[in-house]
């Protein structure tokens, strides 16, 4: 029996709308949490999260890189060339898209598409799907390698603790040299299983030792990376 | 979740109020890519992203820049508010809002505390924008150099590099021959210590609510195809000098309808013999003034004044 292809949005205006809404308030509030709420049952490992906001914001004009566990089972790239029309591209540089569903091995950065002087705007935007995110509230930890920070910037009011695993270890020093490039850079989106956190490159990791629990959580310690 | 049944077909019609048009006009290729340039806008706070405007069904320097933001933005549930020059009752916002009453079939409103979407011509609300609620800017010229630097190509170049030097001399010039810096408007701004950007013909009145503002900011230029923004609480500081430092034009005189004060106002002019009035340029927030104002008496008249017995 062949295989059946795995449905899209069944309302594709108002499913699109909420997904790039999410997608819209999670990155103008950087480390902050919200829910993401979708229907899609996409073939694994392409997550149902990872899908939603390939439908809502890739199409023909949007590069697509996948990596290696996505790009393992051709069901995946057969969903997400039927349901969004993006070219699937093998250089993660030529990419303004890329998913990524092992996020321990996600390339580094410097692989993706910073964006020029003139143009900053030309730089990649990665999905990844992680297993555990946290934010000031502190929840969800599992004992995974999670990447811990801090952040301040725009769209953070003060400090915003934020932290998603399994990450690769060099993480906060990935983000540190990502951010010290501003304007040039890449952002991302982390998914979890119903919900979406975002980072853009403005977002700037501030060492927990100089905001001693400025909004009283805002210090490492009040955010343990291990299971509850 | 039931895996979907692919015998049982899904396809669900989305009818929106304006037969014939997709929900809010826009096709949903075009609000993808906007949608992708407002992510890539709020990553580089005051940075102008390119895009493919469309062609609108109204002029340019109607608003087609932020009709589009706004309709690349709106969901079904969203309320949605628009302002000319503070005003909800002007040609301007009556005619975008009908647009999207009909296109999107969505609730507006004029009061600013219950709109999620706030789409404005050269006005910020009085009243204190909350988190949750977006403000779309209609901008006509996005480009604070443009009238320093008519070649797109240095502009650019000038932003890349951050060279703002010729702002500054401008700014300059005005205390030069006024004395004082006499830019009223669209007053150039500096977002999260990066890039220098117009507000949109604002009032410099305006500017301080800009600066850590808990609502998020969308800029949008049709005619110009570029759209910028300001996310929340993000440092915007205007333009200034240490021995001129920014200030705000003050009124000598509250509003006389409701007597706010510290408020913008519009001069009227009543007749032909000199007479005018000042009056809120926010009508939303006069109006919400005088209801309390009413209000206040009513109870008073009634024998209730607020306080238990």
């Amino acid at each position: 029996m062949a295989p059946t292809l795995a449905h899209g949005f069944a309302d594709p205006v108002h499913a699109g709308q909420a997904v790039f809404r999410a997608a819209m308030e999670a990155l103008s509030r950087p480390g902050r949490i919200r829910p993401l709420v979708t229907a899609l049952v996409p073939p694994a490992p392409l997550t149902p999260e990872l899908a939603a906001l390939a439908l809502a914001l890739t199409d023909a004009d949007t590069p697509v890189w996948l990596d290696a566990p996505l790009r393992a089972d051709p069901a995946v790239a057969g969903f997400l060339r039927f349901h969004t029309g993006a070219p699937l591209v093998a250089n993660p540089g030529g990419a303004a898209f890329a998913l990524i569903a092992d996020p321990a091995r996600c390339p580094p950065f410097t692989d993706f598409a910073p964006g020029t002087p003139a143009y900053p705007d030309a730089s990649a935007t990665l999905i990844l799907a992680v297993d555990t995110l946290s934010d000031a509230d502190g929840r969800d930890f599992a004992e995974q390698a999670c990447a811990r920070q801090v952040f301040a910037g725009p769209g953070i009011r003060g400090t915003a603790p934020f932290a998603a695993g399994p990450l690769p270890a060099d993480w906060t020093a990935r983000w540190a040299a990502n951010h010290a490039g501003f304007p040039l850079g890449i952002d991302c989106l982390f998914v979890a299983p119903g919900r979406l956190a975002g980072l853009p490159r403005s977002a700037r990791p501030v060492d927990a030792e100089t905001v001693p629990g400025s909004d009283g959580s805002a210090g490492s310690e009040a955010l343990p990376c291990t299971s509850r | 979740m039931n895996p979907p049944n692919p015998a049982v077909a899904r396809a669900t019609v989305t009818v929106s109020a304006g037969a014939g048009y997709n929900f809010a006009y826009l096709d949903e290729g075009t609000k993808r890519m906007i949608r992708r340039a407002i992510l890539k806008a709020i990553a580089i706070p005051g940075y102008q992203v390119p895009f493919a405007a469309r062609e609108m069904p109204m002029p340019y320097g109607w608003g087609t820049g932020g009709v589009q933001v706004t309709a690349a933005i709106l969901g079904a549930a969203d309320v949605l508010k628009v302002i000319d020059q503070g005003a909800d009752d002007t040609t301007n916002a009556v005619s975008i809002r009908r647009f999207f009453t009909a296109t999107a079939g969505i609730a507006t409103t004029t009061r600013t505390a219950e709109a999620t979407v706030i789409q404005t011509r050269h006005r910020i609300p009085e009243a204190p924008l909350a988190e949750g609620q977006v403000l779309v800017y209609q901008v006509p010229i996005p480009e604070p150099l443009r009238f320093l630097e008519p070649r797109e190509t240095e502009t650019r170049q000038l932003h890349a590099l951050a060279e703002y030097g010729l702002m500054h001399v401008k700014l300059y010039e005005d205390i030069a021959r006024h004395g004082h810096i006499a830019t009223t408007y669209a007053y150039p701004v500096e977002v999260a210590g990066r890039y220098v950007m117009d507000p949109s013909p604002t009032p410099k009145f305006d500017n301080p609510k800009m600066d850590d503002c808990p609502a998020l900011q969308l800029f949008g230029a049709g005619r110009e195809k570029r759209i910028y923004a300001i996310p929340p609480y993000t440092r915007v500081r205007s333009l200034d000098f240490e021995d001129h430092p920014f200030r705000v034009q003050r009124f000598d005189r509250p509003c006389a309808l409701c007597g706010a004060e510290d408020v913008y106002l519009d001069e009227v002019v009543l007749d032909d013999a000199g007479g005018r009035m000042f009056v809120c340029s926010d009508t939303d927030h006069c109006e919400t003034r005088l209801g309390e104002t009413r209000l206040a008496e009513t109870r008073l008249a009634d024998g209730h004044t607020g306080e238990a017995a």
